[in-house]
């Protein structure tokens, strides 16, 4: 089976890519499956069963999205293999910029879009920069400069990877990606493979349910501002 | 310059040496949040007052801020100088909606401009979308798009990272709330524009041409008229974009030079294709690909006869434009208004 990782900011087009996508591959539906990490609620699995895809969706809840992806990935891979699926693809809104649920010598796609503005690229951090594959949608709104400046910030902070523009709507540029998804590698399985970026570090007393504001509440890992007076 | 000159310069030349040469590289520090660094020194000094913390929350160390930073002049190097300048483009024609054969072969070549015109949902907006994916076979049409009379290999295509078209339609707009000057800088700067100053004049006095109505370099660009966006992303993708083939999905009648706006993109050495129900612009074209039930059914060269009638349809198009803003305007029409080119 083949495993592809999808990440990137919420509603930028990741679910709409994603079935354009599985519409331009030779596969039938029944061998794709998609599992889809999600913080609180998600609608997204009425629109894959819509065309026939199996999907299974994982909720965060007060946990890091990211420590969730990791400790649930490899049980996914599990459950593509047992279900048939040639090709599974995860789909994980990135919710702080921090986040970049890309695993070494995995296929990994960072979907931005045009609407977010041009200089979006160059702050979403390890999520973009990690990624092997951007794929760029909305493009059907904005004008061709600040499509052009877009895509010139992408490569400001990821000089090695492709960019594709994809219309999320009528899946134009979907075929290109569909080929280049091809070359994703085959896998039985995750077990001692490695993230590309550390997740971030969340262990301070927030983490596990602290609510009082004060520095004698605050333990843990922390990271302090620092106000200039003038 | 090769890798490994990048390489000798990134370690020995001051930063602020290579930030004059390379003004582009400015950002590369800023992407890093490393802002307040020594740029008299080379870029390891530099780096040894910044703690490691700061730059491991990038995921980076000190090695990799060196080896990307020589990847970020390679690209950029790069960038000045990959114009991807084309001389022609093929349409191999594929069938219409019925499976019927259409056109076998076409081309056109850089300074041309086509006009597509058919009933509405014949399927001009697919032929552009054809060209701008450069169909292989692999959409509804079967049509293929070659370049320079070569197939183009997947690997090019990727390569080419949707470069080789710029686009504009009705439905794009200027999301961005910057005034007009920055907005021509921002794009200027991402070209790596060496004469940056005098492309930003330029660009602004052709699209104020094109506009009927003026609008000024600190305008905001969303606050621009329909005709005056329209103009000015008309004139941008003339002097700054690099794209050699230009798809314009209908320009509405939005009070612009429409004529004179093809013929710029045209005279900068571009393919311009256009889909138009409007005679002047379908006339101005070169030629014309006409749309049936999906295929190409015949390319028409403008007559010279045609060419003459363009006179007499831009004074039918300006007494509609008129007609229209005076409509727009509050006023009754009477049949001086008809009649009248003087009277407002
Ligand atoms: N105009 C336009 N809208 C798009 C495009 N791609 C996606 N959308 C719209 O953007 C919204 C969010 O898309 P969705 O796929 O749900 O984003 P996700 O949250 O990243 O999965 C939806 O309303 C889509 O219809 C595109 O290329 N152009
Ligand atoms: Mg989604
Ligand atoms: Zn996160
Ligand atoms: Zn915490």
């Amino acid at each position: 089976m083949k495993l592809i990782t999808f990440a990137g900011p919420p509603s930028s087009g990741k679910t709409s890519v994603i079935i354009k996508l599985i519409e331009a591959m030779n596969v039938e539906v029944k061998e794709i499956g998609v599992v889809k990490f999600d913080c609180l609620t998600s609608f997204d699995n009425l629109r894959y069963e819509e065309v026939g895809v199996r999907v299974e969706t994982g909720f965060s809840g007060k946990l890091c999205p990211d420590h969730f992806f990791v400790s649930n990935i490899e049980a996914a891979v599990e459950w593509g293999i047992k279900s048939g699926f040639k090709i599974l693809v995860s789909e994980s809104a990135g919710l702080c910029n921090r986040c970049s649920p890309y695993i070494q010598g995995i296929l990994s796609v960072c979907v931005i879009d045009n609407l977010s503005g041009v200089n979006t690229p160059r702050k979403i951090g390890p999520m973009l920069k990690m990624a092997d594959i951007v794929v760029v949608t909305k493009g059907d709104i904005v004008s061709q400069a600040e499509r052009e400046v877009f895509a010139f910030n992408i490569k400001q902070v990821n000089t090695a990877a492709r960019i594709i523009f994809v219309n999320g709507i009528t899946g134009q540029g979907a075929p290109l990606l569909a080929k280049h998804l091809q070359g994703a590698r085959e896998i039985t399985g995750l077990r001692d493979m490695k993230l590309r970026f550390t997740t971030p570090a969340a262990v301070c007393s927030y983490c596990t349910g602290e609510m009082r504001i004060g520095a004698e509440y605050q333990m843990g890992t922390m990271k302090r501002m620092e106000f200039k007076s003038r | 310059m090769t890798a490994e000159k990048y390489l000798e310069m990134a370690i020995a030349a001051p930063l602020h040496k290579i930030i004059a040469e390379h003004p582009i590289c400015r950002d590369f520090f800023m992407n890093l949040r490393l802002t307040n660094i020594d740029f008299n020194l080379p870029l390891m000094q530099a780096l040894d007052n910044i703690a490691e913390d700061d730059i491991s929350e990038f995921g980076l160390d000190k090695g990799m801020i060196l080896r990307e930073f020589c990847q970020f002049l390679e690209t950029f190097g790069k960038v000045a100088s990959d114009d991807a300048a084309i001389r022609s483009l093929t349409i191999i024609g594929g069938h219409g909606k019925s499976g019927e054969a259409e056109i076998e072969q076409w081309t056109a070549s850089v300074g041309e401009i086509i006009s597509i015109v058919g009933p509405t949902g014949a399927g001009k907006s697919r032929l552009l979308a054809d060209i701008e994916c450069l169909a292989d076979g692999d959409t509804p049409t079967g049509r293929r798009i070659h370049i320079d009379g070569k197939e183009i290999s997947d690997e090019r295509r990727f390569d080419m990272e949707g470069k080789l078209v710029a686009q504009l339609s009705q439905n794009m707009n200027f999301v961005m709330d910057l005034t007009v000057k920055e907005f021509l800088g921002m794009h200027a700067s991402s070209r790596l524009t060496r004469d940056a100053e005098n492309t930003i004049v330029k660009c602004f006095e052709c699209a104020n041409e094109l506009a009927g109505e003026k609008f000024l370099l600190d305008t905001k660009v969303t606050q621009l008229s329909g005709g005056q966006s329209r103009a000015l992303m008309i004139a941008d993708t003339a002097y700054m974009s690099s794209s050699p083939v230009v798809l314009i999905d209908e320009i509405e009648n939005a009070g612009i030079d429409r004529r004179q706006a093809i013929q710029i993109l045209a005279q900068k050495e571009k393919i311009v294709f256009i889909s138009t129900h409007d005679p002047l612009l379908a006339l101005s074209a070169d030629k014309r690909i006409v749309i049936k039930n999906g295929g190409i059914s015949r390319i028409i060269e403008t007559s010279a006869e045609e060419k003459g009638c363009l006179g007499a349809i831009e004074k039918l198009d300006a007494t509609l434009y008129r007609l229209r803003t005076c409509l727009r305007h509050g006023q009754e029409i009477s049949m001086d208004t008809v009649k009248g080119e003087e009277q407002q």
